[in-house]
């Protein structure tokens, strides 16, 4: 189901124009600008795949491209992320239930040489670090390329349509998809070459260059050299055991806001949240706003770990939070039709008998985020487990350069933050990269310690504790 | 570990726990014209009520700090709840036996002026009805949230923050 009416969005604005897609044969409706799974699940599709060894139903899980949940046949062509694919006409999609083969009659692409595109420096993910790093690279003089895999620059933000924390200079009272569209005015208006719809897959080393593999639109070849890189991929969302936690309504917080924030697509009628974090705070609150029914958030410590504002606002709503409660299994033919939660008592053990049933068809899962960093494990910079940073993460230094020379790093994929240090950390290995590169002035350095200095009064109070202990862990110099 | 409070085990403050954190102003301060109220008990960083206040009202000793207002300053223009990101701060204004509460609210329809609407206290429950009488759209908002001023009997004016519209 399509959402029409909603406090904050516009969707009839973003709908393209009407085309026709087959699933399994049948016609779908759907709209030119949205991926393939949104189109499917606005018409019902809820199951997108089965496991291959005990067939069960596999749904969406992060509807960002970076887990393997919505993977179908697409015009024959196993294994495509429905997720970040467009829909375009006449497109034939199926479910895989074996493991998949290509077609017989498929024949290998006739080799071409790829695109070769040259910068100075490259940025790997379009969200708030990567397009902070592109316009703070393109202004201290680099020749700037952006890839990201999504059909959308803006990475997370393009769903949040709560109004950011800060000072004002920093986007404080400003809208996340606002925010998106403010970096996206502002790379058009510099010298950015950007590659939407570009997955990275390779990050290597040439000598002093560095090579980035793209592959654009799930089949063309597109290879970078630049001088310098800043990975900025941010995170994955994390998923906790549970029965039936593979069940199709089983979902991460961000791919519900995908559905609803960004494709306006009714994630379901009833939702149970798991987790009061900000994300699962901020994600009831926009529930309620998409006009669904959240019945509570479950919260296994013993307070609520997000800001206490963001839980005033849903707590007014009339939406319960059960701090020392977790979820103990989901239940359904197929698809969640209940969730069972109980209480935790002080050494988090379930305390028998405090077993509640919520007849919801959606369980959000709002229980943290691991930094993206296969890339740069892959070309070899030094990581280092660090709990408070959100798992494993690289060792930098105060410019966000890795022990790669010439390879920087800025947000999530950092260590888990959010987007206002995300967006600092970005003009710093933006600034850095440019520096590295050898085109931007030493002036650029003053721009650097401005934005250092934001970050330590940003993370001064009592919510930077946390990450300030993991920083020292992993920042040398 | 220091003892978690109350507000933060259960997501809303009780107005006993919210007079720990922020003195609220005297019936004399109420009655002379709208004032600002922050129910933001937690230090986060995050300034724009005090950046945006035009008579400096809003106080802040350091972007973590918590809001004081000083109410004698404070004109009631509503620009901090306008802005707020956390949707954490009110007005109050007594007039006779009636209380005026102008809160943000985000959630669709916003009522007209007029409008009778349910009166929901700090965990949802309805306790009343009260009439909508001044209405801030969305477009005319400084932080892009519409804001309402709503009327309702005196003793609920420190229970509601927010309501229901219902339409046929």
């Amino acid at each position: 189901m399509r959402l029409s009416e909603h406090p904050i969005l516009n969707f009839e604005r973003v709908r393209g124009r009407e085309v026709t897609i087959y699933f399994e044969g049948k016609p779908i409706k759907a709209h030119e600008g949205e991926t393939i799974a949104m189109a499917l699940y606005a018409a019902g599709v809820k199951t997108f795949q089965h496991s291959i060894e005990k067939h069960r139903p596999r749904g969406l899980f992060c509807a960002i491209g970076k887990c393997s949940s919505c993977l179908m046949k697409v015009n024959g062509i196993p294994n495509i992320r429905t997720c970040i694919t467009l829909v375009e006409e006449g497109m034939q999609i199926e479910r895989q239930k074996e493991k998949p083969t290509l077609p017989k009659t498929t024949k290998p692409p006739k080799w071409k040489e790829p695109q070769r595109i040259e910068a100075d420096v490259i940025v790997i993910g379009g969200g708030p670090a990567g397009m902070m790093a592109a316009i703070n690279a393109s202004d201290a003089g680099a020749k700037v390329v952006l890839l990201d895999e999504n059909p959308m620059l803006g990475g997370q933000l393009v769903k949040q349509t709560h109004k950011f924390f800060g000072k004002r200079e920093q986007f404080a009272g400003v809208r996340g998809i606002k925010i998106a569209e403010m970096l996206q005015e502002e790379l058009k208006k510099r010298n950015v070459e950007i590659f939407l719809e570009t997955s990275a897959i390779m990050l290597l080393q040439n000598g002093e260059d560095k090579l980035v593999v793209g592959v654009k639109k799930n089949k063309e070849l597109v290879e970078f050299k630049g001088k310098t890189v800043v990975v900025a991929t941010g995170a994955m969302e994390r998923m906790i055991p549970f029965e039936n936690n593979d069940m199709p309504g089983v979902y991460g917080a961000g791919a519900i806001q995908t559905l609803m924030n960004t494709y306006g697509v009714k994630p379901g009628d009833r939702v149970l949240i798991v987790g009061a974090g900000n994300v699962g705070l901020i994600l009831a609150y926009q529930l309620y706003q998409a006009g669904v029914k959240v019945e509570a958030i479950v919260e296994a410590m013993p307070k609520i770990g997000g800001y206490f504002v963001h839980a005033a606002k849903v707590r007014r709503l009339g939406i319960p939070i059960l701090t020392r409660h977790t979820i103990l299994r989901a239940e359904g033919n197929e698809k969640v039709e209940r969730a069972v939660v109980a209480q935790l008592d002080e050494k988090w053990n379930v305390i028998p008998g405090t077993e509640k049933v919520f007849e919801v068809d959606v369980i959000a899962l709002a229980v943290g985020l691991r930094p993206s960093i296969e890339l740069l494990h892959q070309v070899g910079c030094q990581i280092k487990y660090v709990p408070e940073l959100g798992g494993h993460v690289v060792i930098r230094d105060s410019r966000m350069e890795t022990t790669v020379k010439g390879i920087f790093v800025a947000g999530d994929s950092a260590g888990i933050e959010e987007a206002t240090t995300a967006m600092l950390e970005g003009k710093i290995a933006g600034i850095g990269a440019a520096l590295i590169a050898g085109v931007a002035s030493p002036e650029w350095l003053k721009e650097i310690e401005d934005a250092q200095k934001e970050l330590e009064v940003f993370r001064s109070g009592p919510f930077g504790r946390k990450v300030l202990e993991g920083l020292k862990k992993v920042v040398v110099k | 570990m220091s003892e978690t409070p109350q507000y933060l085990k259960e997501g809303f403050l009780s107005v006993e726990e919210l007079k720990e954190y922020v003195k609220l102003p005297d019936e004399d301060r109420l009655r002379q014209r709208p004032v600002a109220i922050p129910e933001c008990p937690q230090e986060i960083p995050c300034t724009p009520c005090a950046e945006i206040c035009p008579t400096n009202a809003v106080l802040m000793e350091h972007p973590n700090a918590l809001p004081v207002v000083e109410y004698e300053k404070c004109i009631g223009c509503s620009l901090c709840v306008q802005i707020c990101p956390g949707l954490a701060f009110f007005m109050v204004h007594y007039i006779g036996n009636k209380a005026r509460v102008t809160m943000p609210h985000e959630i669709f329809p916003v009522p007209k002026v007029g409008e009778e609407v349910i009166l929901l206290n700090r965990v949802g429950k309805e306790v009343g009805k009260g009439k909508v009488v001044t209405v801030i759209p969305r477009e005319k908002s400084k932080g892009d949230t519409p804001i309402i001023t709503v009327e309702m009997p005196l003793k609920l004016a420190w229970d509601v923050r927010a309501v229901k519209v219902v339409r046929e």
